[in-house]
């Protein structure tokens, strides 16, 4: 029972495991950056229908998505008026060919066939914009479309 | 003074926090997956599509405010699906057109067949989707109900638990069985719901 302990004894010194973190931060940023999470910023509100009979989109690099919807809080410039947005922009019903094509161009060509487009548009835009959209995709040929909505119903 | 080293922290349980975090993470993130209605737009074609006995076609009319007409009559959103199924399944036709399995009420006014019926829905510009989805919805679940109904007789299971059970891994997984009995339920109740332009 000495008050002074013997400093350092013959015994192998332990290993720091400090490095440890590192190895398991690294691992974290490498998937933080490698998974791509899709996603547009949009500039128009997006508040979808409910429907109950929907199916799944499975294979998400297969799918193109058309947003449309009134111009959100912070884009009032953009009028009241409902709109089409592509990408990060607004669009017109003639842009819907050119986007379809630069979305074809990006794939491969034996998905060509799978690809489906994705009509995100909010609950209260008018029809017609949507018959527009609809229009733009048949003489493109783009025919598989998907009323994107929330699992549910309206009905009161 | 003697010269004091700063006591060491111990790092050890860092790799358990980053590993806590790590796990946190991978658990709460779900990767939001889009449903919706799957529909298929018609190609432009130079011909005139055949002409359709009136009979056969079941009218829905959207106006601006939502309204619904059916058939020439007011109708209101939650009497659309039984109409829709009634119509679909009435298998009013004889000789070629006569529909053995169908259920309905025979009505020599209605549909002959369920292969023959085609809905037709039409809006004006200022329909609103949210409503027009609703509708598309109740049309789209009865051809459902209707799938389930012919299925479970068939076949004793439900077409929507098919239909399941080939995207599942498992013993049925992309079974070609399976894929045939779904096909054949299609074929007996091709969902036909025409989308005219408005006017």
């Amino acid at each position: 029972m000495s008050k002074f302990k013997k400093k350092g004894g013959n015994e192998l010194p332990a290993i720091s495991t400090a490095s440890l973190p590192d190895i398991v931060f690294m691992l974290l940023f490498f998937f933080m950056v490698a998974t791509v999470m899709r996603d547009n910023s949009l500039k128009i509100k997006n508040n979808l229908p409910s429907a109950s009979e929907v199916e799944k989109l499975e294979k998400k690099n297969l799918v193109m998505f058309i947003y449309a919807g009134a111009p959100s809080e912070a884009y009032k410039g953009a009028g009241t008026e409902s709109r089409i947005q592509l990408n990060d922009k607004f669009a017109e019903p003639k842009d819907i060919a050119s986007f379809i094509a630069s979305e074809r161009a990006t794939k491969r060509e034996e998905e060509l066939d799978y690809l489906i487009t994705a009509l995100k548009v909010d609950k209260e835009t008018n029809m017609g914009l949507v018959s527009d959209i609809e229009q733009e995709l048949r003489k493109v040929n783009a025919l598989k479309i998907n009323y994107t909505t929330k699992k549910g119903s309206d009905m009161k | 003074m003697a010269k004091r080293s700063a006591p060491e922290v111990n790092a050890g349980s860092m790799a358990d926090i980053a590993f806590l975090l790590l796990i946190f993470f991978l658990v709460t993130t779900t990767i939001a997956v889009d449903s919706g209605i799957n529909t298929k737009l018609p190609p432009i074609t130079e011909e005139t599509p055949p002409i359709k006995k009136q009979k056969n076609i079941f009218t829905v009319q959207m106006s601006a405010d939502g309204q619904l007409l059916v058939e020439e009559k007011l109708m209101d959103i939650k009497d659309l699906r039984q109409a829709a199924l009634e119509f679909i399944d009435n298998g009013g036709g004889q000789g070629d057109d006569k529909c053995t399995y169908c259920s309905g009420k025979k009505d020599p006014k209605s549909s002959d067949n369920p292969k023959a019926a085609v809905i037709s829905i039409t809006h004006v510009r200022g329909t609103e989707y949210g409503p027009f989805i609703t509708a598309y919805d109740q049309l789209a679940g009865a051809y459902t109900i209707l799938r389930n109904k012919y299925a479970q007789k068939k076949y004793n299971r439900s077409f929507t638990e098919m239909e399941v059970a080939i995207k599942k891994p498992g013993s049925e997984y992309l079974s070609k069985k399976l894929k045939a009995k779904i096909d054949e339920v299609k074929e007996a109740y091709p969902r036909i719901i025409s989308k005219a332009e408005p006017k």
